[in-house]
């Protein structure tokens, strides 16, 4: 049995349900779903803990750092950085401060800090409001990696990173919130570095991460229609890295398109192709294609905007490239 | 308040205290001019005062952030003077595996949070310290430690803001040591790039409670701490104090020089006639350790003889130290990679 849930509402349940569980777990954050439609969504949280939701100042250094330091002082503090680009004015906390504490104490420390942000193309979002830190914080070793891309993954992955002793950043894409999807009845905790086949093909990997996925999905189904059968992975964390899962994909179909919305150069889209060139050379029977925003800031003007998003449609033209057939291509 | 009597019970435990730092920073700095290891380092010299009475006044169950100037504090604290050499050595018996050096000396298990280089940061980690004090909801504080750069930093500006907004238990203990000379410009106060003249203004317009000690003086930073913690104990929320401390001559922002040579008793105890020259002040009136082996002098008949037996078994625990740590052996290359992660553990 299973019902339907929005990816903003399994995320708020997760929350709900850390919290119930762990009074050390705490809301650092005023707006964790943004000041879109889903904003009302996380009163509930307000409501059922008014003393462990701490709204703060713009200080996303400030709370990014100070969520570490509770965190090696041991407690668990769910810090929101709100969009995706502010997390660059934490980056050292994150990437100096909690994602070496452990290393650098000698295994000493643990520092189980979970931030969270909205990034990505979110529409309007102007060069400062569109960015993707994920791939650069991939460059960031001791910091776990969570991106999600449906309502039952982002429930099990904040479950887990809640309980887990490592710093942790969940990247929700800003348009993903209120896409529904299947959850279960029962929920539990996903581990993390568990890649998930979204959809079995023969003929080529696709593989995508949050939004790319639902984008991945809708290719899938048009590529369906012209014979090309498509399987479209979601490795749902970048650390760690389920990397079997993957190489096993490629070595079926041979062919990977890699769809991924920071800017190609270092993109995560980038990594992976490289550890499949790597380490799975053999399988491929084709170059590997890419399937990114380009090396360029997000326009504001929509048109602009859309010719740099990467769409289910540059992922259909991407995948005939792969599999021989770019005649198909009006 | 500062002892003028010599009646605080704990005066020669200070003086034990301040002399194992500073023979302990004198045997880094020995050891780094033999190019023992490798890097910059920062000596706590002249700042053990503050170290050791702020120290006394907190609770074993208090967390504790400091900086790149961590040895004093680490000490100070209680922690094993032979695993804190061998982590500045980078050796596999480091208080820290080798993994951090001087600059991350840390130790979890006497209250320490992560021992942050980067300048600033400490006033945020020390704020989510605060913050998990206020959620425990049992008693205890955090005490930072940082000098007058941190609040050239952005992120000090916001995380005091938070820490006052939240009213979190936080002793934040500036310890000014910028150079004299810089501050005549200033009217005599000891700052070179803050537009303010007074360190305290800067805590004070966010409402946070702010004093200004002694920094030479180990009673009068005791009794402030004392004061300090009572009130973030009783919930009064942050408080911020600046410890004015003489800047040693021999601290170079990043590459120490025993300026001062090994400290000698004997200019406490006047065995050892102070010669006129560049470092005559420092002897006479600067130097912590020095001042408060002659203040106990002057009050006990029987103290030339207890400082200098203090001094002798400091010394020899200190050189044992150094032995052990130049000894032991560097960790494996094979364990490079360890720790980046905790290990996940088993979930149903």
């Amino acid at each position: 049995m299973s019902n339907k849930q929005t990816y903003a509402a399994a995320f708020v349940d997760a929350l709900l349900d850390s919290m119930a569980d762990d009074n050390t777990v705490s809301l650092i954050g005023s707006a964790p779903l943004g000041l879109g439609p889903e904003r009302h969504l996380t009163e509930e949280i307000r409501r059922r803990h008014p003393a462990r939701v701490m709204d703060p100042p713009t200080a996303e250094g400030g709370i990014a750092s100070l969520g570490a330091g509770a965190a090696m002082a041991g407690v668990r503090p769910f810090v929101d950085l709100l969009t995706g680009s502010f997390v660059y004015l934490a980056w050292t906390q994150i990437v100096n401060e909690a994602a070496n504490g452990h290393y650098m104490s000698g295994g000493k420390i643990k520092v189980p800090v979970t931030y969270h942000c909205l990034e990505g193309i979110r529409g309007a979002g102007a060069p400062q409001h569109s960015q993707s830190p994920h791939a650069m914080l991939w460059n960031a070793p001791g910091l776990e990696i969570v991106i999600p891309s449906t309502a039952a993954d982002v429930y099990g992955l904040v479950r887990t990173a809640l309980l887990n002793d490592n710093p942790t950043m969940i990247l929700s894409h800003a348009r993903i919130l209120g896409i529904e999807g299947d959850v279960p009845a029962e929920r539990s905790p996903i581990p993390f570095g568990k890649a998930d086949i979204k959809r079995k093909g023969r003929d080529v990997t696709v593989v995508a991460l949050s939004i790319g996925v639902h984008h991945a999905l809708t290719a899938a189904e048009q590529l369906a229609a012209e014979g090309i059968d498509v399987e479209v992975i979601d490795p749902r964390t970048l650390v760690p890295f389920d990397e079997e899962t993957l190489l096993a994909s490629v070595a079926r179909t041979g062919r990977l398109v890699v769809v991924d919305e920071t800017p190609l150069r270092c993109s995560a889209a980038s990594e992976i192709s490289a550890t499949v060139a790597e380490k799975g050379f053999q399988s491929l029977k084709a170059p590997i294609q890419r399937v990114t925003r380009p090396d360029v800031p997000i326009a504001y003007s929509p048109p602009l905007e859309k010719a740099l998003t990467p769409d289910s449609d540059q992922i259909v033209e991407a995948v005939r490239r792969v599999v021989g057939r770019p005649e198909i291509i009006e | 308040m500062s002892d003028p009597d010599m009646t605080h019970p704990a005066r020669w435990e200070f003086l034990e205290k301040m002399l194992l730092i500073r023979r302990f920073e004198e045997a880094v700095g020995t050891l780094a001019n033999r190019k023992v290891f490798p890097g910059h380092y920062h000596l706590y010299i002249g700042q053990e005062a503050t170290g050791v009475g702020a120290m006394a006044a907190l609770d074993e169950r208090d967390l504790i952030t400091t900086t790149h100037r961590n040895h004093g504090h680490l000490l100070a604290r209680g922690a094993d003077p032979t695993a804190c050499l061998a982590e500045i050595l980078g050796r596999s018996t480091g208080l820290n595996g080798g993994r951090g050096g001087t600059i991350h000396l840390s130790d979890p298990s006497l209250g320490f949070l992560s021992t942050s280089g980067v300048v600033g940061s400490v006033v945020g980690l020390a704020a989510g310290g605060g913050y998990a004090c206020k959620q425990r909801n049992d008693g205890t504080l955090t005490a930072a430690f940082f000098g007058d750069g941190a609040l050239e930093e952005g992120i000090a500006f916001e995380c005091l803001n938070i820490a006052s907004l939240w009213s979190l238990p936080v002793i934040f203990i500036c310890e000014n040591n910028s150079a004299e000379a810089w501050g005549m410009a200033k009217g005599g106060y000891p700052t070179l790039v803050h537009a303010s003249n007074d360190l305290r203004s800067i805590a004070g317009s966010l409402n946070i409670k702010a004093t200004r000690v002694e920094g030479i003086d180990p009673f009068a930073v005791h009794a402030a701490v004392m004061r300090a913690a009572e009130g973030c104990r009783n919930g009064n929320g942050p408080i911020f104090i600046e410890v004015m401390t003489k800047r040693w001559a021999g601290s170079a922002p990043l590459w120490p020089e025993m300026a001062t040579g090994i400290t000698d008793l004997g200019m406490a105890t006047g065995a050892t006639i102070i010669e006129d020259g560049p470092h005559r002040e420092w002897f006479e009136v600067q130097d912590p350790v020095l001042r408060l082996a002659r203040q106990l002098m002057a009050s006990e008949p029987d103290a030339i003889e207890k400082i200098s037996t203090i001094d002798q078994r400091t010394t020899e625990r200190v050189d044992a130290a150094a032995r052990a740590a130049e000894h032991a052996p560097f960790p494996a290359v094979e364990t490079a990679s360890d720790h980046v992660f905790v290990p996940t553990r088993e979930m149903s």
